[in-house]
């Protein structure tokens, strides 16, 4: 197991990804503690008419039951949320969610673009973003949003993805923090989460 | 705020204003035209016939029916029409079961220039293939294409479906009730408005409503963060639809 030092009290870790990246999130949720506190927030391209079954494949998996969020819900620590179809996901100033039906970014509705810039703008340097496999640059524009506000940015891998376009694209228009495969990604997830622990204590 | 936010932005780049405060002092100065155009470039219409199928099915099967057995004619009112594609699905569910004649329809925007469209009620034919799509999951008993006419690209909906309804300008937020409903249909609007506009947006439609009539909103719009939320009643979770219950 590799442990990683963090430097900083995030307060969401927002997950981005598309083409072969569900296996990858079923692992890392399926992963983590039952008891994993910081909220994680996920933007992942599905099919936009089809309202049910994502949030229940993934939750075959994860330890921690993930929910489809309603316009306006404050976001909890201890919560897993997943944006739902056909909607853009948008964080929100004062810790809640906002949805949207603007027009598609990236091809995409939801789009991981618009979900990570706003919660770049909200969290500022207390975000830790993170982009998965996928098969176009959705996501690349949003990692920069987090660099440039002093969040924290971690790609899979380009070696380790189905398909690297998505992570790639944000290796080339910024700089990231953490290239890591998924197994690293867990255990960075990991030392995040002790870290949290331990400052509490 | 995010999408306010990316929308000002947007408008910045369009018109090449330096700053938002270029943009303010240019909205102060009260000329009209650039005002509409400004109102146009913020609102959001982006939006697909039978939105939601599955909300359709239960209006066809279940709220409707209702309504029609307990009235003669009813009365619903389309709150944020935008280019006015629910109220075209709207008077297709109604023609198909029938009761076209017997439902007063009304349909409200804050933007005169997508209220215009929603007359015109002509939609570009690259969106008909997910209209049609939708229109069969919600289980239309014709074929869509019955109900428009192809040219130059464009899908020019049957007049008739639409030629008693009332298109008018209203503002949901400084805007009072105007009428008494059946049914009020403001799905994916509220969505762009903060707790306090929603709570204040909920009250008129409070009272536009008849007791025991429905509220429809978006598929993830939630009332219970409202003030006047114990007002109404669930009936259906899934499809967000609520009845008033208490005056």
């Amino acid at each position: 197991m590799r442990f990683f030092k963090i430097e900083q009290d995030y307060k969401a870790i927002v997950i981005g990804g598309s083409a072969g990246s569900f296996q990858v999130i079923s692992k890392i949720l399926g992963q983590l503690p039952g008891d994993f506190e910081t909220p994680i927030l996920m933007c992942l391209h599905r099919l936009r008419h089809v309202r049910h079954g994502f949030v229940e494949a993934l939750n075959i998996k994860s330890s921690i039951s993930i929910q489809e969020p309603y316009d306006k819900e404050p976001i909890r620590k201890g919560k897993f949320y997943l944006a739902p179809a056909n909607y853009h996901l948008n964080v929100e100033l004062g810790n809640t969610f906002a949805l949207s039906t603007e027009e598609l970014v990236n091809n995409s509705r939801p789009a991981i673009d618009l979900m990570f810039q706003s919660a770049a703008y909200a969290f500022r340097q207390r975000l830790v973003g993170i982009l998965l496999s996928g098969a176009n640059r959705d996501g690349a524009q949003g990692m920069k949003a987090i660099h440039e506000k002093g969040g924290l940015t971690v790609v899979q891998d380009p070696s380790d993805c189905l398909i690297d376009t998505m992570p790639s694209a944000a290796l080339n228009i910024t700089p990231i923090d953490h290239v890591l495969n998924v197994d690293d990604i867990i255990d960075f997830l990991l030392s995040l989460d002790r870290k949290v622990k331990q400052n509490r204590i | 705020m995010s999408s306010f936010r990316r929308r000002i932005q947007r408008i910045l780049e369009l018109y090449k204003f330096n700053s938002f405060e270029n943009l303010l002092q240019k909205l102060s100065l009260g000329n009209q035209e650039f005002f509409h155009e400004f109102l146009s470039e913020i609102t959001v219409n982006v939006t697909e016939m039978f939105r939601d199928p599955t909300f359709w099915i239960e209006l066809r099967e279940k709220i409707l029916p209702e309504l029609f057995s307990l009235n003669t004619n009813i009365s619903i009112w389309h709150a944020g029409c935008s280019s006015g594609e629910e109220v075209v699905s709207m008077a297709i569910v109604l023609r198909e079961m029938g009761m076209l004649d017997r439902a007063r329809i009304v349909a409200t925007d804050i933007d005169s220039a997508i209220l215009k469209k929603a007359r015109e009620a002509s939609y570009s034919m690259k969106n008909m293939e997910l209209n049609t799509k939708n229109y069969e999951t919600a289980k239309g008993t014709q074929e869509l294409s019955q109900y428009f006419e192809e040219k130059a690209g464009r899908a020019l909906m049957d007049k008739t479906l639409i030629k008693d309804v009332m298109f008018r300008e209203h503002n949901l937020v400084s805007g009072s009730a105007f009428s008494k409903f059946d049914l009020v249909l403001c799905r994916n609007v509220m969505i762009y408005f903060n707790q306090s506009l929603q709570n204040q947006v909920l009250k008129v439609f409070h009272e536009s409503l008849f007791k025991n009539s429905y509220l429809a909103v978006g598929s993830k719009e939630s009332l219970i963060w409202c003030e006047i939320a114990n007002k109404f009643a669930v009936v259906n979770n899934e499809e967000k639809i609520y009845k008033k219950i208490k005056d």
